[in-house]
């Protein structure tokens, strides 16, 4: 599919540079031109297509068939199991065996089976760098904008479009730049900035537009920190969460992947920023005055400072998913739990997002911690997140560092999901009730 | 999402050598009313993530208009608040709405994600900011008119009349998603054009 664009019809000859935000930067080399105008409509070249178990194979596989085609190119896709691990019941253990026979007669190069949550595992094992136009089955796919990667969820079908023609169409986006002056506080982190961000612009604020994280209380982030940030622009309704690389970044795909020479690394650097003169929407936020956050059912939308809230009472405190139970989140809760026991009554379930992160934590102490304290550690996948396998029961009250608490998503209908940061959740375990975690820090 | 606006698609220009409308009318919908913020959980509930979308369908909005599933007749449209769709990336939320027979989803805003999946699988999305003066249980008529412009391209322009509205205008639309409606969705779109290159290559 190829449509015209805007700039294609451009007068030829009379070259000014326009300035580019670093989404229509990634759009333009994706679609193989110099630049392009906020509406156009271009297809886009996909370097890289994620899918999981929910998503994937199941899925495209019938579609695939009755085609009679074949993958494009099976070096850029990758294969996550971790929506239906471990298989709970025989419908889960059926969809994990067509999943992984599928897989074989497909012959993926890249497939990570049941070792963590696709967002968290793809950046891990390399798969991500600044520059790459990627799709994945999933809605939290935005997470990859961390890495200056254009990334965007898409459905079962549109995917089997992009593994037929390895293209996909793509309306050039107006840019919403989330500028984030000061410092946060000990305590307050980026899943607050991300609660307190989605309470000002409502759940879908972002109207599918790409949101672009800068100022300096982003750049002082972590890459998980940062991928916290993109990963929630889902519940913005943007599609993507985009940060322009720096040298943490660069750092942090050293670890990941050999290849990267000091020329390429100073050349993703030098391009792949929002030029100065580019135009975009700016919202100004201060890190320094920011409270965790916490968001009240049933929508993330309903956040509000933890000081507004009166006495919540929970019975159940999760730490779990792409959004909140990556390293960092286990360390933050180790903080607040260290040498401290759960209220009595309540259960604390933690979910680490990764098994090699899970291994980095249980060197660190970090998992004893959590243990000693009480927390019963539950598979590295999706969990009560997804709500497909493992549920809440009737009547809980959950206060969970996840990324959505919809009515019915993670239980019955009368289950209450509170949202906050994995250091909130923890500070609540301790307590049995909501409690902000700079009382204990 | 904010709307597709004035997309050029190669495909059409070719046979834009003037602008030329044809005007279409279908037959009456009943109107289903929902709230803003309908979210994929409400459409296609995680439990039921695991079943065939013909089960899954069953269960379509019943966490908040438990009759919706057993009372909805093919051809009814879903007028909803804004927001409509935001949420999961599952495409079974869209797919259940087809399986029903809905016939169309008007809303003044949807999730961007949903709205690429609902034209994935020919559900026909139509955003119209003046959605909130249709009513429940009342009958309207949806008017599209084709239009072959030199520079848009071919797009297609919707209005709706219900009782007391008689021009309810709609984001227009390009025709690349119109075909996904018409061929009734992405699959039967791809299906015809592998077909139509295999030819090509005889």
């Amino acid at each position: 599919m190829t449509y015209a664009t805007r700039s294609d019809m451009g007068v030829k000859g009379t070259h000014t540079p326009k300035p580019q935000t670093l989404a229509q930067k990634l759009i333009a080399k994706s679609a193989g031109v110099d630049t392009v105008s906020t509406g156009d409509i271009v297809t886009a070249r996909v370097d890289l297509a994620m899918f999981h178990d929910s998503s994937g194979p199941r899925r495209l596989k019938p579609m695939l068939d009755s085609l009679g085609a074949k993958i494009w190119d099976t070096s850029k896709v990758v294969l996550v199991l971790d929506h239906y691990v471990p298989a709970s019941d025989a419908q889960s253990k059926q969809i994990v065996q067509i999943t992984r026979d599928t897989a074989k007669e497909w012959r993926l190069k890249n497939v990570i089976d049941s070792e963590g949550i696709c967002h968290v595992v793809l950046p891990e094992r390399g798969h991500l760098k600044p520059g790459m136009f990627c799709v994945g089955g999933d809605s939290h796919s935005p997470t990859g904008g961390a890495f200056g990667t254009y990334m965007f969820g898409i459905g079962a079908t549109e995917m089997l479009g992009v593994i037929v023609t390895g293209e996909i169409w793509v309306q050039v986006p107006q840019t919403l730049f989330m500028n984030w002056s000061g410092q946060l506080s000990r305590g307050v982190c980026a899943k607050d900035m991300m609660l307190h961000m989605i309470a000002r612009l409502g759940m879908n604020g972002g109207a599918y537009q790409a949101v672009e994280f800068v100022g300096p209380a982003v750049r002082a982030l972590s890459m998980q920190e940062r991928m916290t940030l993109s990963n929630m622009s889902a519940e913005l309704g943007s599609q993507v969460g985009l940060i322009a690389p720096d040298q943490i970044t660069i750092d942090y795909l050293r670890n990941t992947r050999a290849d990267l020479t000091d020329e390429w690394c100073g050349q993703a650097l030098a391009h792949w920023y929002s030029d100065p003169e580019s135009q975009g929407v700016r919202y100004e936020f201060d890190a320094s005055t920011l409270s965790p956050q916490v968001a009240a059912p049933h929508s993330p939308a309903n956040s509000a400072p933890i000081e507004s809230y009166g006495r919540e009472r929970f019975n159940v405190a999760y730490i779990g998913a792409c959004t909140g139970a990556k390293l960092e989140d286990l360390r933050a809760a180790a903080k607040i739990l260290k040498g401290r026991k759960v209220a009595s009554g309540l259960k604390l379930l933690v979910a680490p997002a990764s098994a090699r992160e899970q291994q980095v934590a249980k060197e660190e102490g970090v998992i004893k911690c959590l243990e000693d304290a009480g927390a019963t550690l539950l598979a590295n996948s999706c969990g009560a997140c997804a709500g497909y396998g493992f549920n809440f029961q009737e009547h809980d009250r959950v206060i969970s560092s996840t990324a959505r608490n919809f009515k019915a998503r993670m239980g019955p209908a009368s289950v209450d999901v509170f949202l906050a940061s994995a250091y909130t959740v923890a500070a609540s375990a301790l307590k049995g009730e909501l409690c902000d975690p700079r009382e204990y820090l | 999402m904010s709307a597709l606006k004035n997309a050029n698609d190669a495909s059409s220009a070719s046979s834009a050598s003037s602008s030329k409308a044809t005007t279409t009318t279908n037959p009456a919908s009943k109107v289903w009313r929902l709230p803003k913020d309908i979210d994929t959980d409400n459409l296609a509930p995680g439990a039921y993530m695991k079943l065939p979308v013909s089960e899954i369908a069953k269960h379509t909005l019943e966490s908040i208009r438990q009759e919706f599933a057993s009372s909805v007749k093919a051809g009814d449209v879903i007028v909803a608040g804004p927001n409509f769709g935001i949420g999961s990336s599952r495409e079974q939320a869209a797919g259940v709405l087809v399986e029903l027979g809905v016939r169309a989803v008007i809303a003044p805003s949807f999730s961007g994600l949903f709205f690429r999946n609902a034209f994935n699988l020919g559900l026909l999305l139509l955003t119209c900011e003046q959605a909130e003066l249709i009513k429940e249980g009342e009958h309207i008529l949806i008017k599209q008119e084709t239009k072959d412009d030199p520079l848009l391209g071919k797009h297609h322009h919707f209005w709706l009349e219900c009782e007391k509205q008689k021009d309810l205008q709609c984001s227009s639309i390009p025709d690349f998603l119109m075909q996904m409606i018409e061929h009734g969705g992405l699959m039967n779109v791809l299906k015809s054009k592998i077909s139509k290159a295999s030819t090509s290559l005889l």
